[in-house]
């Protein structure tokens, strides 16, 4: 493998590692809030010991949160130098503002939570607790924000002069579109995640008769939030699809395995054997109207199938050359106004020329076949987009009928009684994380050749770093990491197991009144 | 605010940031250097991880912070540092990988094996990031190996070897000292009993050997090759570290002192403040502030002694990078000027807060009574 693979497996092993402990920390920190407002309104101390018990569990996976985290803050410079040369001056905006705006409160707000019980007052506890939740949050705006930019370069232009893209219109970059539907999708899914641990650990402890009060309390929790949220990963979902369809029409047709364009209303394939080689779907079954809905929200807009799009890919190589060829006359003179002129009016095209750098490093002699054999990098790997996509909206759909179903049996108060039910919850418990590393690899895959869409090819954003060196610490983070999340799991097995009484160190307390309210 | 200013605010606020992660996380990193020797039995081992337990997470985004401001701000020298000392870098990251974890995960089983494990580790998450810290700072006077092309891509021959050289070396353990006295004077001002005694007793030989290391790479850096600039440049071009002549020449990175006296006041303070941590020891407030100045001293001295250079290239001079050279745009820097403006004294303000929520010594028989609620 050359360092380009390397770097880039290295970079989804880490991330996809970093995003197994995220949505739990999203998602378990806006119930602990929510217990804790029970808590402190009611007066009633089983909800207080139900936010240490699940804070034990919080703790342990932000621990593995935070270390996993430390890596993709730093990677990006030492993996993918030239990347951060050439966007650091918009993308690096919003990771700065990451951990001055939002990390730091986190982290500092997560020592009260732990250990400032008997050192606070009840309320000034809560909102700690509620700062903590409501950091975590803002943190995974901040890096979606980043991370939208990725997907829709907006606000950014490219100068001469620095060899970069820098940054016109930071108000554009914050109120990326993408950026705010990823936000909510994301967050959504890591509220799903949480209620879903805490409805399958309940579930686990209600089919052994044991703690039967603090489960059936943190039950009722999860099913409501969690219906409002898998709720609102499904909506909210289909709005990432819908910003996709605007600037990532390549991503669309990828994910559908739509080889060709389909007329307005286009229907959505349900299933399907995508066939990357003959450039083809097998099998397909359609229903008319529903993509043309999802990618446009109208009846009347054709959606451009991938063959077309690489026709497109290769007009607009065409213009990057001219772009590229403007670049090289500018360095040669810089105050030479007609090529830059040339290069403004291509700049937005100069990305695709530089798709052809994989095929010749003297790019502008290019030759047509060149143009075309880079014009058809731009198709991602369908079948994996197509699959991914498919479990991902189906794992979305089950968890509304569970949530549905729970929140049903919580107002009926028969939890307890339907023990099939309680064994579905149980088995639940690793498909959220499945939903969202599949989510994520139809995000970052589906963007493949480029690193920054349209702009950067991201083969050419890596350091110029020894291949050795990445190979050394890809397999250094695989078993490092592989170790820190046995170790992980063992102990929230562990405390599971043990169970709130054990975990607290003394009985959970009855679920009566044992303090007014107030301070 | 001109771009010219802005470049010089942004250059000291890198050097706030690093001070600020410096003292403040710092002391994180000595006490778990001093773990497993100032705390013998699992108790006292767990009053001294306890001390930094509430405190130590949020620390640490000073260096998450310093990173991600080096990238918004300084993006040629976040590419090019971080990827030319790859390898110590990726050291550094599992170093400080073991921290969250160790911290988090040790005490919660009660095998001594399992905690005598995490207490090394907890060790090692502390002695690797002070050194490499260290090293690293004094490779910047040594110079390092990279170049530009055309599209500005770096292309570097640096080596974990190479960046081992005996300077760097020397400056890598006055780092370590500098950690080590200021952790101890933490563990003075929070541990008790049997603890405290044993710090009390390291802080005078971890300051000593701070101060004799700093005087010693002092010394040195007079007879290295520091880098001048030929010609003066603009401070208000755009960022392009391929504009400009730079000679090496014996003995510069004295220059800025040799023309403006009164920085001798950086290196002056780092002394004193490892002074003060001896004389004041007994008195472990007063010695906490002396040993915060050291870093305060020690990395001042370091910025002003290499201004305007941020990272300075020894096989290819000209394409060192400098304060006017390697920076992010003049809006960049501006809209983020703005956000540090306002936050950084929020973020200052509940730091006080926590730090005061959280006052007064760990206690022995406190964790003893109430074992769960602490690591």
């Amino acid at each position: 493998m050359d360092i380009v693979e390397l770097s880039r497996l290295q970079f989804a092993i880490t991330a996809l590692y970093h995003f197994l402990f995220v949505p739990l920390t999203l998602g378990l920190s806006i119930l602990l809030g929510i217990m804790e407002t029970v808590y402190v309104m009611s007066g009633r101390a089983i909800w207080r010991d139900m936010v240490k018990f699940w804070g034990t569990l919080f703790g342990i996976n932000f621990a593995m949160g935070v270390a996993t985290g430390l890596t993709m803050e730093f990677q990006f410079g030492t993996n993918w130098a030239y990347y951060s040369h050439y966007v650091g001056d918009v993308f690096g905006a919003p990771l700065a503002l990451e951990g001055l705006m939002a990390f730091f409160l986190e982290a500092t707000f997560v020592g009260l939570f732990f250990f400032a019980w008997d050192r606070l007052s009840r309320i000034q506890h809560l909102i700690a607790t509620w700062a903590l939740a409501i950091a975590t949050n803002f943190s995974a705006l901040w890096i979606l924000i980043a991370n939208g930019w990725m997907q829709y370069p907006v606000g950014a232009h490219f100068n001469v002069d620095t060899m970069r893209m820098e940054m016109t219109d930071f108000s554009a970059v914050l109120f990326n579109p993408v950026a705010q539907a990823k936000f909510v999708h994301t967050v959504s899914a890591g509220y799903v995640t949480g209620s879903v641990f805490v409805l399958a650990i309940s579930a686990y402890y209600l089919l052994r008769g044991r703690h039967r009060e603090l489960a059936r309390r943190s039950m009722t929790v999860a099913a409501s939030f969690g219906l409002a949220s898998a709720l609102s990963v499904v909506v909210l979902g289909d709005e990432s699809g819908y910003m996709a369809g605007l600037n990532q029409k390549m991503k669309i047709a990828a994910i559908e395995a739509m080889w060709n364009t389909e007329p307005a209303p286009a229907s959505f394939t349900v299933v399907g054997l995508p066939n990357l080689a003959g450039r083809k779907t097998e099998f397909a079954v359609k229903v008319p109207w529903v993509l043309g809905l999802i990618a446009t929200r109208s009846i009347d807009t054709p959606v451009p199938g991938i063959n077309q799009l690489v026709d497109i890919a290769a007009t607009r190589i065409k213009s990057g050359l001219v772009a590229y060829d403007a670049l090289l006359k500018v360095r040669q003179n810089p105050k030479d106004m007609a090529a830059r002129a040339t290069l403004d009016a291509h700049s937005a095209d100069l990305g695709y020329a530089l798709l052809l750098k994989h095929f010749r490093s003297d790019i502008q002699n290019a030759t047509p076949a060149d143009i075309a054999n880079a014009a058809a990098t731009t198709i991602p790997n369908v079948p994996v987009l197509f699959w991914s996509f498919r479990i991902m909206v189906g794992l979305g759909f089950w968890f509304i009928a569970l949530f549905g179903t729970a929140f049903w049996l919580a107002g009926w108060r028969r939890l307890e009684t339907h023990r099939s039910f309680l064994w579905a919850s149980l088995l639940t418990l690793p498909l959220p994380w499945l939903a969202a590393e599949l989510g994520w690899i139809v995000a970052e895959y589906g963007r493949q050749p480029w690193v920054i869409e349209d702009v950067l090819p991201t083969a050419l954003g890596v350091s110029s770093t020894d291949a050795g060196n990445v190979l050394f610490s890809l397999i250094g983070f695989a078993l490092f990491y592989s170790t820190l999340l046995a170790a992980d799991l063992y102990l929230l097995q562990k405390y599971i197991r043990l169970g709130p009484e054990e975990t607290l160190g003394r009985p959970v307390s009855a679920p009566s009144v044992t303090h007014a309210i107030g301070v | 605010m001109s771009y010219e200013l802005l470049r010089l605010t942004w250059w000291a606020l890198l050097g706030i940031l690093l001070i600020g992660f410096a003292a403040l996380d710092g002391f994180d990193l000595g006490a778990m250097i001093l773990l497993p020797f100032v705390a013998r039995s699992d108790i006292e081992r767990r009053v001294v991880i306890n001390t930094i337990g509430p405190v130590w997470e949020g620390n640490q985004v000073w260096f998450i912070l310093g990173g991600g401001a080096i990238f918004a701000a300084w993006p040629m020298l976040y590419a090019a540092s971080f990827s030319g000392f790859y390898l110590a870098m990726i050291l550094l990251l599992g170093a400080l990988i073991l921290r969250p974890v160790g911290i988090k995960f040790r005490s919660k089983v009660d095998d001594p094996n399992w905690r005598r494990s995490w207490d090394w580790l907890l060790f090692v998450s502390g002695l690797v990031p002070s050194l490499i810290f260290g090293v690293a700072i004094g490779n910047l006077f040594e110079g390092v190996r990279f170049s530009f092309d055309a599209d500005l891509r770096m292309h570097s021959t640096i080596t974990l070897l190479s960046l081992l050289n005996p300077f760097a070396l020397v400056v890598g353990l006055a780092s370590l000292a500098m950690i080590a006295l200021h952790g101890a004077c933490w563990l003075n001002l929070k541990a008790t009993g049997a603890v405290r005694a044993r710090v009390y007793g390291i802080i005078p030989a971890a300051a000593i050997a701070f101060a004799v290391l700093f005087a010693i790479a002092g010394f040195w850096v007079a007879q290295l090759n520091g880098a001048h600039l030929s010609v003066p440049m603009a401070h208000d071009a755009p960022s392009n570290p391929l504009m400009k002549t730079v000679a090496l020449i014996r003995g510069a990175w004295l220059m800025n002192f040799r023309g403006e006296p009164i920085l001798w006041a950086a290196p002056v303070l780092a002394f004193a403040g490892a002074l003060f941590a001896i004389l004041l020891r007994s008195r472990p407030g007063y010695a906490f502030i002396g040993s915060a100045l050291v870093p305060l001293g020690a990395i001042g001295t370091v910025g002003l002694s290499l201004f305007p250079f941020l990272l300075p290239s020894s096989s290819d001079p000209n394409a060192s990078l400098t304060v006017w050279d390697a920076s992010s745009s003049k809006l960049t820097l501006a809209i983020m000027l703005g956000a540090v403006a306002i936050f950084l004294p929020i973020v200052l303000a509940y730091t006080a807060w926590v730090y005061r929520v959280f006052k007064g010594p760990v206690k022995p028989e406190n964790i003893v009574s109430e074992s769960k609620s602490f690591y």
